[in-house]
């Protein structure tokens, strides 16, 4: 082996232990953070959830009694989504799942709907979207609470026509500048409350039961 | 020694500041600069990534070869990134919960791998320490003052959002300049950011250029006053 090989292998070794190095730098880390960062989303979840059906109305686990559903034309979604069952001594409360208004002004926003076993909403949170700042980002709580005037609402209350912007006829305020977000969210939210009504019984069956 | 660590500081701060001179890191910058927490926001996480990425670079500077120094460094920042992502997302949740979107950007932050290159590969550690900690400032105080005109101008508030750094006290924060203004969409989109970023830019400039012929003045005017006496 000449020189040039020597010196070239020698490289290859050291760039070999900062690899190595880097990479059990992440992994030790990886694993002394594993269980807490599960914990922590599980918190953050049951929050989310809390937050739409208050934690005395339901007695069960809710984070165990899960369905998971197959993808579905109306709530827009493109992969398997769960549902979270909210139960009183084994009596169905509420549902609360995933919907997509894939029509958004900048692509799908995701949202977190919770139905009453009456087919009443318990609520709705928009968990991801990419909406204008400023514009269509008042869909989320935490920049305005038009969201939270659904709560209570069902599907004839308001009356099926009533459910749109006041620019189409309908009771729900548009944002000044941005009618195309508050349109899309209100579509999904009537289209999630049209699934309940449809596979409500499904949704309440035991687990690994799939609806589609 | 004090001299050095001060040209440090005047380097990382304004003459060689990482967003105003070499222009580095801005796909974060110009992307998370729409308010003024936003840029807080990303400025923290940068300053923490800065300081701890120069430290390991200087630590291994004898170690790293020269010829493969820039796949090191990837390798060292792309390990740090993650390991403060995972350690924030379990000890610090809340904090993570606001600076956690900002952790995945950093790692397109080309201002890093610049500092490893051209200051903590060569010098001890200390000096890498304060240098990250300066150039993460100054790219802060860029971030934030980009932050605020577009967030004046794009929506007529200032710290809107402050609850989400710094919990729910401080949804009070919000400050609104204008009232009942009608926003200027342009300046909270990309284009604004641009815009912006070129007026800050061309302002150092002409502060720089006040201050030369400040210079040039004095030292052309003192030998007159010698030729006077």
């Amino acid at each position: 082996m000449n020189a040039i090989q020597k010196h070239i292998l020698g490289i290859g070794l050291m760039l070999a232990v900062f690899a190595i190095g880097s990479s059990s730098l992440v992994v030790v880390t990886e694993n002394a953070t594993r269980d807490k960062i599960a914990e922590n989303e599980r918190q953050a979840l049951l929050n989310a959830i809390n937050i739409l059906i208050p934690a005395n109305e339901y007695t069960n686990d809710i984070l165990a009694d899960t369905i998971e559903i197959a993808p579905n034309k109306q709530l827009a979604t493109t992969k398997p989504t769960t549902v979270y069952r909210a139960r009183q001594n084994q009596q169905p409360v509420a549902a609360i799942f995933t919907t997509i208004a894939p029509n958004g002004y900048s692509g799908k926003i995701t949202l977190l709907v919770a139905v009453y076993q009456t087919g009443k909403l318990a609520g709705v949170r928009v968990i991801n979207h990419k909406e204008t700042p400023g514009l269509g980002d008042k869909i989320d709580e935490r920049k305005a609470d038009w969201i939270t005037q659904f709560s209570g609402l069902t599907l004839n209350n308001p009356a099926p026509s009533q459910w749109a912007v006041k620019k189409d006829g309908g009771q729900f305020e548009q944002f000044t500048g941005a009618t195309i977000t508050p349109r899309a969210v209100i579509q999904a939210i009537k289209n999630a409350l049209h699934y309940f009504e449809q596979h409500q019984h499904d949704l309440f069956l035991a687990h690994g039961k799939t609806p589609s | 020694m004090t001299e050095h660590y001060q040209t440090i500081i005047r380097d990382g701060l304004w003459k060689n500041n990482p967003a105003l001179v070499q222009l580095l890191g801005l796909c974060p910058l110009l992307a998370v600069s729409n308010t003024v927490i936003n840029g807080l926001g990303l400025g923290l996480a940068t300053i923490l990534t800065l300081v701890a990425s120069n430290g390991l670079v200087s630590l291994f500077r004898h170690h790293i070869p020269d010829e493969a120094r820039l796949p090191v460094f990837v390798m060292i920042i792309a390990s740090i990134v993650t390991v403060i992502e995972l350690s924030m997302n379990a000890w610090f949740h809340e904090l993570y919960l606001i600076l956690g979107i900002f952790i995945p950007l950093i790692v397109t932050n080309c201002a890093i791998t610049g500092r490893a290159e051209a200051f903590a590969a060569r010098n001890p550690v200390g000096p890498a320490l304060v240098d990250g900690l300066m150039m993460g400032i100054g790219f802060t105080a860029i971030l934030v003052l980009l932050g605020a005109m577009r967030e004046i101008i794009g929506q007529g508030t200032l710290f809107s959002e402050a609850h989400l750094m710094f919990g729910e006290s401080a949804r009070y924060f919000k400050f609104i300049v204008i009232d009942d203004y009608r926003g200027f969409l342009m300046a909270l989109l990309p284009p604004g950011a641009f815009i912006g970023l070129g007026l800050i830019v061309a302002l150092k400039n002409v502060i720089d250029a006040k201050q030369v012929t400040k210079t040039v003045q004095t030292t052309v005017a003192s030998p007159a006053i010698v030729e006077n006496q």
